[in-house]
């Protein structure tokens, strides 16, 4: 007859033997599913370039990013049309939504409005980042291509003296992929920027209305350089977002094979490349595909570990 | 001074010298450009919603649901409006169902070590800004990704290939999600559970993750949303299937490449069946939001 003593410690022994393999093999599998995030970064990454390396020995790396001529006939691949489209397109797009994006993240973030309008303004802000690419696409060949081909009609008979808008718009091309990738990246832009804006110490907009400063001197002044890092951020974000936007790009832009100076002429980008042709694609063609998704990929991580990276050291700022 | 004329003019004095001055007429212009930005900002979604739904509805009926694709028809023939997209629904459960059985498990697992077991850690830091570069990965990297790993090594298009191109892109959201619904958790909750005499996967399993489920399951309908809309993950893995497909082997059809191929053909009935695929799609991100803001209020 064990005592009470011996049998509790024998007790509360197995228990933690028990529990210890358990209580480790528990957190031991949720370790190797964090690693697994990083694991499934990098074999994307690795993937992707085992599979372009016949595309990388056949044109190495300058003829391929200067090569205008993309032909799976005669299996000739340069990827500079769609490069040049994809740069364009989505510096055109933050030209068009940083402004708008900003000043709809100071009326989110300032008090103009009642809290009742602008909970539901944000809600539909929000709403506009996640709608479908796709029903983007839809729209704009059905609604928006018809409703401003009349106005940029207008701008290439009277302006088209200027390269850029030397062709006549066809209600496909660069410009149509623009406004469309802006009205997809302005919630990033608008979202991220509020955050910076509401994130200032209240202290320095206290300090400034207390020295006498108006509402939009303290906004311009204080406010915005403050919070700039991290608009910065927002738009880096948005800008990554922008040049791996592919359906509503591939279905508006046109998919020439040609760069053209004018942004009424039909363009192509990366992503609608592959979107285009990854189907039915063989071959060679599959790596130099591969090779243009490794570019992309590139493109977006640097622009996108900048991003995270500035917007992380707002984050630290803030505290 | 106290009087009421000299308050009256003082105030009268200062709203006049306020009027006239240029710091007054500059904010004033500034406030109605930041309006007229927001303005402009929703014409679009109003735009886009009021065509959806205007030109969705034309075609809105059960049979959406459970017949196949007609072929291209010109306006005056007779089965012109007869026809669904029944077997993109199917492959838009298949595919989406896929991508949540691997990314969801996955996802809370790693979120689990992130708050519970490594929060505030170097390698915690680590794996949030992986999350975060993962997430601003293009989706149609996911696709070519999945289609090196899965396509060419199965020599077929299939809904399973479509099914990890979209648990990648899952991923990002319900680790974020769930990772701060865990560190939302008040600390209390696993002291009491400790001092019970609990162990930490208990701890976990059994109070900390039930605490976090409401937040937990708002990031995973939206990450759900999300997948079904994709279309560039989809559109050379999953491919598309004219005809009913229950094989996650073999090529399937999505709601979101239906848009796609249907949208750009010239025949109208197909660009018919195309906005009523994105009027399905986009109620399905509608009321994906809306309950995800319901279960977040309720908390």
């Amino acid at each position: 007859m064990a005592s009470t003593a011996e049998r509790l410690s024998g007790m509360s022994y197995e228990r933690t033997q028990t529990a210890r393999v358990v209580d480790s093999g528990f957190k031991w599998l949720t370790w190797l599913f964090a690693i697994g995030i990083g694991v499934t970064l990098l074999t994307i990454a690795f993937q992707v370039a085992i599979d372009a390396i016949p595309a990388i020995q056949k044109f190495g790396i300058i003829d391929f990013i200067t090569g205008v001529r993309w032909n799976p006939v005669e299996d000739i691949f340069g990827a500079w049309t769609q490069i040049y489209g994809t740069l364009v397109t989505s510096f055109i797009a933050l030209l068009i939504a940083v402004p708008i994006g900003l000043g709809v993240a100071i009326i989110l973030s300032e008090d103009f409005l009642p809290p009742k309008v602008q909970q539901p303004l944000v809600f539909m802000v929000e709403l506009l980042a996640a709608i479908p690419s796709v029903v983007y696409g839809l729209w704009g060949i059905f609604v928006l291509a018809p409703f401003l081909q009349g106005p940029m009609t207008w701008i290439h008979q009277n302006f088209g003296w200027i390269p850029l808008f030397s062709t006549p718009p066809t209600g496909r091309g660069i410009y149509m992929a623009s406004i469309i990738l802006a009205i997809m990246i302005l919630p990033i832009i608008s979202s991220i920027s509020r955050d910076s804006l509401a994130g200032v110490n209240p202290a320095l907009r206290q300090a400034a209305y207390g020295l006498g400063a108006t509402r939009w001197e303290t906004l311009i002044q204080v406010i915005i350089p403050t919070a700039i890092s991290g608009i910065i951020g927002g738009v880096m974000l948005a800008l990554g977002r922008a040049m791996g936007e592919t359906m509503a790009v591939t279905m508006l832009i046109g998919n020439a094979n040609r760069p053209s100076p004018s942004l009424f002429a039909q363009g192509s980008t990366i992503s609608a490349l592959l979107a285009n042709q990854f189907a039915e694609a063989s071959g060679l063609q599959v790596a130099s595909l591969m090779y243009a998704a490794l570019i992309l990929f590139i493109l977006t991580l640097l622009v996108n570990v900048l991003a995270e990276y500035i917007v992380s050291k707002v984050e630290i700022k803030k505290l | 001074m106290t009087s009421p004329e000299i308050t009256t003019s003082l105030a009268q004095g200062r709203s006049l010298t306020r009027k006239v001055s240029s710091k007054t007429i500059f904010s004033n212009i500034m406030t109605s450009l930041v309006i007229a930005c927001a303005i402009l900002a929703l014409i679009p979604l109003v735009a886009l919603l009021y065509y959806v739904i205007a030109q969705g509805v034309v075609r809105l009926s059960p049979q959406l649901f459970t017949q196949l694709p007609p072929p291209p028809l010109p306006r005056d023939n007779p089965q012109f409006s007869y026809g669904g997209f029944g077997n993109a629904v199917v492959g838009t459960f298949m595919t989406v169902g896929i991508a949540s059985l691997i990314a969801i498990p996955f996802g809370i697992l790693a979120s689990v070590y992130l708050a519970e077991f490594a929060r505030d850690t170097k390698l915690a830091d680590v794996i949030n800004f992986l999350t975060n570069v993962l997430s601003g990965v293009p989706s149609i990297v996911m696709g070519v990704f999945a289609y090196g790993l899965i396509v060419v090594k199965t020599r077929s298009y299939s809904a399973f290939a479509a099914g990890v191109a979209l648990a990648v892109l899952m991923l990002p959201t319900i680790v974020r999600t769930a990772t701060e619904a865990l560190e939302a958790v008040p600390n209390n909750l696993r002291q009491a559970s400790v001092g019970l005499g609990a162990s930490n996967y208990q701890t976990v399993l059994r109070v900390i993750l039930p605490a976090a489920i409401p937040a937990i399951i708002t990031g995973v309908i939206l990450a759900i949303a999300r997948a079904a809309g994709e279309t560039a993950p989809v559109i050379f893995t999953a491919l598309f299937n004219n005809f009913w497909n229950l094989d996650i082997w073999r090529p399937t059809a999505t709601l979101s490449v239906l848009v796609y191929n249907f949208a750009i053909t010239p025949f109208a009935n197909w660009q018919e069946l195309a906005w009523a695929a994105a009027l399905v799609l986009v109620a399905l991100v509608l009321i994906a939001n809306i309950l995800a803001r319901q279960i977040i209020r309720r908390r």
